[in-house]
C-alpha cells in the first residue's frame, strides 16, 4: 500500500545544533505510528516540519504520493494534516458545537435571504452525531469548553479535525496532564481514528501508552532515527534501549 | 460558610449539600443582582422622589441613556473580544462638531435642510469611523495594546474636534435638526381627555403644552433600533460568534482560519460608529456641536458595560446586559436629581457598583471553577 505520508532524509538545524538529522519514515493509511525518544531527541521538531511550523533545511515530504512544500500551518491543514495541540485549539468560552464549527460556521438564510444567521441547530446536531460516531461521551454539548475535562477537550479537538476530513492526525504528548481515566479515553479514541482509516502519529514519553495504541514505533536519538519497529516485533525493554542510545539499527559503517 | 457550626461536626453529606446550595444561591445572585439592584432603585426613588414614577420621567431617563448606551454598544463588542476602546468619548465630540459644521454650512449654503442633515449625519459618523479605523489598524496590524492606541487616538480626536470648532459650540443649526433631537414618535396629551398622537404633534400652547408628554423621542427610537441590530449581530451572526471566539482564545480563532485582524479592525470601527451616532444625536438634541460632548460620558459607558456583566477579560457578556447597565446609571442619575441630592453622589454610587460587579464576576468564576482532573 502506498504510504499516506512519506518523509525522506529530513534535516532541521537550529544554528549549530542539528535537531533532526536525515530522518526518513512512512505512515500508511490505517496505522498509528508512535514516535518516541528522550527529551530533546527531535520529536517535536520533526512533526513541526510536517505541520508547517518549521521549514526543513534538507529533505523531502511526500503526502499522498505528491511532493509537498508546507510553508505554513494553514497549508498543512488544507492538505488534511491536522495537529492537535493541547491548549491552543479551542475557545474555552464557546460550547462544543461552536468549537467544532469555529471558522466554518454553518449558516442559513434569514429574512428571505437578506442576511445569513448561524444555524446552531444544525451545528449541534452534526456535532452530536459526530461524537456518537467517535464514541465520545460529553454530558451536554451546550457546555462551554472551559467546563469540560482535559480529556474531553482533547476529544473535541480531535472530533473537529475528523469532521473537517483530516487525512493524517498528529498528536504531540496527547496524554500529558490528564488523569488516568482520561488518558485511557484519549488512547481508545486514537484507536478508533485508525479504524476509521485516519492514520495517526503520536508522540509520547510514556512507553506504556505508545505500546497500547501504536502499530509501529519509531525511535529518535539526538536527531537520528535509531529504530523503526512493528510493536509485535519488539518489547518495552528493547525500545528503552533504543531511546537511551544503547542500540541503533541505522548506524552506518 | 457558617463559622458557628464547624463543618467537621456534621455528616459529610449534609455539609456538601449545604455548600452546593450556597454555591447555587451565589451563582443565581451573581447573575441577576443588577436587575435586583435596578428594581430596588426604582422602588426607592418612587417612594422617596416626587414624580419619579411618571411617563415624563421615564422618557427623561430614556433620553439620558442615549449617549451612554450608544457608546456602550460598540464597547460591548470590543470588550467581549478582549479589547478596550478609551477613545469613544472624544470621538463622540468629534462627530458632534463635524456634523454641526457640515449641517450649518450646507443649510446656510442653501441646500435643502433634510439633505443637509442627512449629509451632516453621515459626515459625523464617518469622521468617527475614521478614528475607529485608525484604532483598529494600529491595534491589529502593529500589535500595540488597545489601551495605549485608543488613548492616543482619543487625544487626536480631541485635538481635531477643538481645532475644527475653535473650542466653541457650533451653533446656527436649522430648526429641523432640533426637531430630530427633541420631537417624538408619540405624544401623550394629558388633561381632561387623555389622548395619544402618533407621529403628529398636537397643536397646543400654554398650560396644555405643559401637559404634553413626548413618548419615544427620535434619539431614543434610533438608539433602540441600533440596540436591536447589535443584539442581532452579536448573538445571531458569524461575526458575533467570532467576536466571542477572539475574546475566548485569539490564537485558536486564528488557527481556525478566522481573519482575526480584519475583524479586530471592524470591531473598533463599530465602536467608533456607535460613538459617532451619539455625537450626531447630541448635536441634534442641543442644536449645536460640542467637542466636549462625550468627555464626561465615556467612563459611564464603560461602567454600563461592566455593570451589565461583560467580562473585562473578554469572551463573556450580552448586549442586554449593557442596556441594563446603562439603565441603572440613568435611573440613578435622574433619581438623585429628583430627590435634590447633590447629583455628584451618582459617581460615588456608580463607582461602588462597578467594583461590586467585578467582585460578583470573580465570585462566580471561583465557584464554577473548572471541571478538570476528575
Ligand atoms: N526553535 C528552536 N530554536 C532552537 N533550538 C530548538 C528549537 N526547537 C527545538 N530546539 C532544540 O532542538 C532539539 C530537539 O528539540 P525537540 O524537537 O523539541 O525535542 P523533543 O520534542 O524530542 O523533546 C533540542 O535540543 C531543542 O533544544
Ligand atoms: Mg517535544
Amino acid at each position: 500500500m502506498e504510504p499516506m505520508l512519506s518523509i525522506k532524509n529530513l534535516t532541521k538545524r537550529f544554528g549549530g545544533l542539528t535537531a533532526v538529522n536525515q530522518v526518513s519514515m512512512d505512515v500508511h493509511p490505517g496505522e498509528v505510528v508512535g514516535l518516541v525518544g528522550d527529551n530533546g531527541a527531535g520529536k517535536s521538531t520533526l512533526i513541526k516540519m510536517v505541520s508547517g511550523v518549521y521549514q526543513p533545511n534538507d529533505g523531502d515530504i511526500f503526502f499522498e504520493g505528491r511532493r509537498v512544500h508546507i510553508s505554513r500551518p494553514s497549508e498543512a491543514r488544507e492538505l488534511g494534516i491536522e495537529t492537535i495541540y493541547q491548549d491552543l485549539a479551542l475557545a474555552g468560552n464557546l460550547d462544543v458545537g461552536a468549537n467544532i464549527f469555529l471558522g466554518r460556521e454553518h449558516k442559513r438564510a434569514y429574512l428571505g435571504g437578506l442576511v445569513r444567521v448561524l444555524d446552531d441547530r444544525f451545528m449541534q446536531a452534526q456535532s452530536e452525531k459526530l461524537l456518537v460516531d467517535l464514541d465520545v461521551h460529553i454530558p451536554s454539548l451546550r457546555q462551554k469548553i472551559d467546563k469540560l475535562s482535559g480529556g474531553q477537550r482533547q476529544a473535541v479537538a480531535i472530533a473537529r479535525a475528523v469532521y473537517w476530513n483530516a487525512r493524517l492526525m498528529i498528536m504531540d504528548e496527547p496524554t500529558n496532564n490528564l488523569g488516568v481515566a482520561q488518558q485511557g479515553e484519549v488512547l481508545s479514541l486514537i484507536r478508533r481514528l485508525r479504524d476509521q482509516g485516519v492514520p495517526v502519529i503520536v508522540i509520547s514519553h510514556t512507553i506504556r501508552d505508545i505500546f497500547a495504541v501504536s502499530d509501529r514505533i519509531v525511535v529518535l536519538h539526538r536527531g537520528h532515527k535509531v529504530a523503526d519497529k512493528r510493536v509485535t516485533e519488539t518489547s518495552h525493554e528493547e525500545i528503552v534501549q533504543y531511546i537511551m542510545g544503547a542500540r541503533d539499527d541505522y548506524r552506518s559503517n | 460558610m457558617t463559622a458557628d457550626s464547624p463543618a467537621e461536626a456534621l455528616p459529610l453529606k449534609i455539609v456538601s449539600r449545604r455548600i452546593a446550595r450556597q454555591k447555587q444561591a451565589i451563582l443565581v445572585i451573581s447573575k441577576v443582582w443588577s436587575w435586583i439592584f435596578l428594581a430596588i432603585l426604582v422602588v426607592f426613588f418612587s417612594i422617596e422622589g416626587t414624580g419619579f414614577f411618571t411617563v415624563r420621567n421615564s422618557q427623561n431617563i430614556l433620553v439620558a441613556i442615549v449617549p451612554v448606551l450608544l457608546m456602550g454598544l460598540g464597547q460591548t463588542f470590543v470588550i467581549i473580544a478582549a479589547g478596550i476602546d478609551l477613545s469613544v468619548g472624544w470621538v463622540m465630540g468629534l462627530s458632534s462638531v463635524v456634523s454641526a459644521l457640515v449641517i450649518r454650512d450646507l443649510a446656510d449654503g442653501g441646500l435643502a435642510v433634510g439633505l443637509a442633515i442627512l449629509i451632516g449625519f453621515i459626515a459625523g459618523v464617518g469622521s468617527a469611523a475614521l478614528a475607529g479605523l485608525l484604532n483598529g489598524v494600529i491595534i491589529a496590524k502593529l500589535k500595540v495594546p488597545p489601551f495605549i492606541v485608543t488613548l492616543g487616538v482619543s487625544f487626536i480626536a480631541r485635538g481635531a474636534a477643538f481645532l475644527l470648532s475653535g473650542g466653541n459650540v457650533v451653533g446656527g443649526q436649522p430648526q429641523a435638526l432640533r426637531d430630530l433631537g427633541n420631537e417624538a414618535l408619540l405624544y401623550l396629551q394629558r388633561g381632561d381627555e387623555t389622548q395619544l398622537y402618533f407621529l403628529r404633534k398636537p397643536d397646543v400652547t400654554g398650560a396644555q403644552l405643559r401637559m404634553l408628554d413626548r413618548i419615544l423621542p427620535w434619539p431614543v427610537v434610533i438608539t433602540l433600533a441600533l440596540v436591536l441590530i447589535a443584539i442581532f449581530i452579536l448573538h445571531r451572526t458569524q461575526f458575533g460568534r467570532h467576536t466571542y471566539a477572539i475574546g475566548g482564545n485569539k490564537e485558536a480563532t486564528k488557527r481556525a482560519g478566522v481573519p482575526v485582524d480584519r475583524l479586530t479592525i471592524l470591531l473598533y470601527v463599530m465602536s467608533a460608529v456607535t460613538a459617532g451616532f451619539a455625537g450626531v444625536l447630541y448635536t441634534a438634541r442641543f442644536s449645536g456641536g460640542s467637542s466636549i460632548a462625550g468627555d464626561a460620558l465615556m467612563m459611564s459607558s464603560i461602567a454600563a458595560v461592566i455593570i451589565g456583566g461583560v467580562s473585562m477579560f473578554g469572551g463573556e457578556g450580552r448586549v442586554s446586559g449593557t442596556v441594563l447597565g446603562a439603565l441603572v446609571i440613568a435611573v440613578l442619575q435622574t433619581g438623585l436629581i429628583m430627590m435634590a441630592v447633590e447629583p455628584f453622589w451618582q459617581y460615588v454610587i456608580v463607582g461602588i457598583i462597578i467594583i461590586l460587579a467585578v467582585l460578583m464576576d470573580q465570585a462566580r468564576d471561583l465557584i464554577i471553577g473548572r471541571a478538570e482532573a476528575e
